[in-house]
């Protein structure tokens, strides 16, 4: 296992507001990284400060032994980066928008139209690839922001709330891709529901009013609970430490 | 692909695939035709030039490029795209130039589609073509420096409306700067230096002499240094506000 994301002291406020304090943490390839937190907790803006969007107030990220303020285009290559809410170009078909991705990402020839065509059947996508974006269901627009991501084959991955919007179905599948991924990626997954943690998570990381709470495998975040609940343990974790700003 | 051309590519086709592109057309090839005959007069004035074709091209700039440049950024910023684009592995400085460029091609066309006024002046007379080509070419070189101005302010703001508003404002401003009126007020106090400088910043003035057929290399680097400057500011403005 060799260190993908290494993230020291990381800070970012904005004006007065701390949005992330002093965070620090690794991600290995083969890991799955659950990010959990409550809402407004700092989780997105660490994000964003991996992938090269936000700069950070002070710390380092390295990403595959890229610093992303010094190389950002190396990070950004070795990345794929589902941002919050899926954004993506709605007047572009779902082939188009994935054609324009597979351009900059610079896939040619064999190689373009095999992860092209497996990207599009692994995530589920064939029966709308020729409809716009805009059209499409808060699920296959979730879909769509994935396989964005993925479609580079990229060894770091940071997905941003992954399974919001899917149908209990949709979810199911997304968490099989993600551990079907995980053996040779670096995965940092944030959500909300917990059960995913158990599911997909190798490691879980706890932030609440940008501060590092936890960091454990998921085993270890249940035994924070005397009642061996999940829910109960990150509850135990976010209340217990009240919300300073 | 490399990053420019891809972006390049996006921008250009995503102007066919709304009505976006076929109203600006329709809209500009219509405007330019009333100016022309009504209020150029084209017929009246018995000559065989199109001399009153772009006399107005200014006057319809400063609304119609902002038009187009108001969603460059601001559209970006709205829908959430721009951490997406933002993200991939492109320069912010390619992005702002491909995007630029892409918004040029398209008025490129939109001003390549005004063709038959030529064909319609050399029916009906024996215009010199060279000076209509060299109006051409600095009518769309007018309209890259109109371009920039728009894509810069675009980038200051999520609202397209407030983008069009005060693109609209400053691009008058460097129409207005060669005018009497506005040369009046510094004549009365100012240096002859300092009226020649505030004359030397209008579209007009450059445009004024490109429009008689003499493409002069001061006006080219008028333009140039123009559109460098606000894109150059485009850039800095995305670097550093990527994200509010």
């Amino acid at each position: 296992m060799s260190e993908a994301i290494k993230i020291k002291s990381l800070t970012k406020s904005f004006g007065s507001i701390h949005a992330v304090r002093n965070v620090s943490f690794n991600v290995s390839h083969g890991e799955v990284l659950g990010f959990l937190g409550p809402n407004g907790a700092g989780k997105s803006t660490t994000m964003k400060m991996i992938t090269g969007f936000l700069e950070p107030t002070s710390g380092t990220v390295e990403v595959n032994g890229h610093d992303v303020l010094e190389n950002p285009l190396s990070v950004k290559r070795s990345i794929g980066y589902l941002p919050e809410g899926a954004p993506a170009y709605g007047e572009m078909t779902v082939k188009n928008f994935l054609n324009f991705i597979a351009d900059i990402r610079q896939l040619n020839g064999a190689i373009r139209k095999k992860r092209l065509d497996e990207v599009i059947e692994t995530i589920n996508i064939g029966t709308v690839i020729d409809q716009s974006i805009e059209t499409l269901s808060k699920g296959f627009k979730r879909r769509v922001g994935l396989a964005q991501a993925i479609l580079h084959d990229p060894n770091t991955l940071i997905l941003d709330e992954p399974t919001d919007g899917l149908d209990p179905n949709q979810k199911h599948e997304v968490r099989n891709l993600i551990k079907k991924m995980s053996k040779e990626k670096a995965i940092i997954i944030s959500t909300h529901i917990l059960e995913e943690v158990d599911a997909v998570c190798t490691r879980a990381i706890i932030i609440s009013s940008g501060e590092l709470l936890f960091d454990g495998t998921p085993e270890q975040l249940i035994a924070k609970s005397e009642k061996n609940d999940i829910d109960h343990a990150f509850r135990n974790i976010t209340i217990s430490n009240p919300t300073k700003s | 692909m490399n990053g420019l051309l891809s972006i390049y590519k996006r921008e250009f086709t995503s102007y066919f695939v709304t009505p976006v592109a076929y109203v600006f057309i329709v809209i500009f090839l219509f405007m330019t035709g009333v100016f022309t005959f009504y209020l150029g007069a084209f017929y009246e004035s018995n000559q065989a030039d199109l001399e009153p074709f772009f006399r107005f091209h200014p006057w319809l700039y400063l609304f119609l490029i902002p038009a187009i440049s108001m969603r460059l950024w601001s559209d970006e910023r709205k829908s959430g795209t721009i951490e997406l684009l933002m993200t991939l592995p492109v320069s912010i400085t390619d992005t702002v130039v491909a995007k630029y460029l892409a918004a040029w091609s398209f008025t490129a066309i939109a001003l390549s589609l005004t063709f038959p006024m030529w064909i319609t002046v050399n029916y009906l007379g024996n215009p010199d073509n060279t000076v209509v080509l060299a109006s051409y070419i600095g009518s769309l070189i007018m309209a890259g420096g109109f371009l920039a101005i728009g894509s810069c302010i675009s980038a200051l703001t999520k609202s397209q409306v407030i983008s069009f508003v005060i693109s609209v404002v400053i691009c008058f401003m460097f129409i207005l700067s060669g005018f009497p009126m506005v040369l009046d007020l510094f004549e009365s106090w100012a240096p002859q230096a300092v009226v020649d400088a505030v004359a030397s910043f209008s579209f007009l003035t450059h445009f004024t002499s490109i429009k008689k057929g003499v493409i002069d290399i001061r006006d080219l680097i008028y333009f140039a240094a123009l559109i460098t400057f606000w894109l150059y500011v485009n850039i800095i403005i995305i670097e550093n506000k990527k994200a509010d």
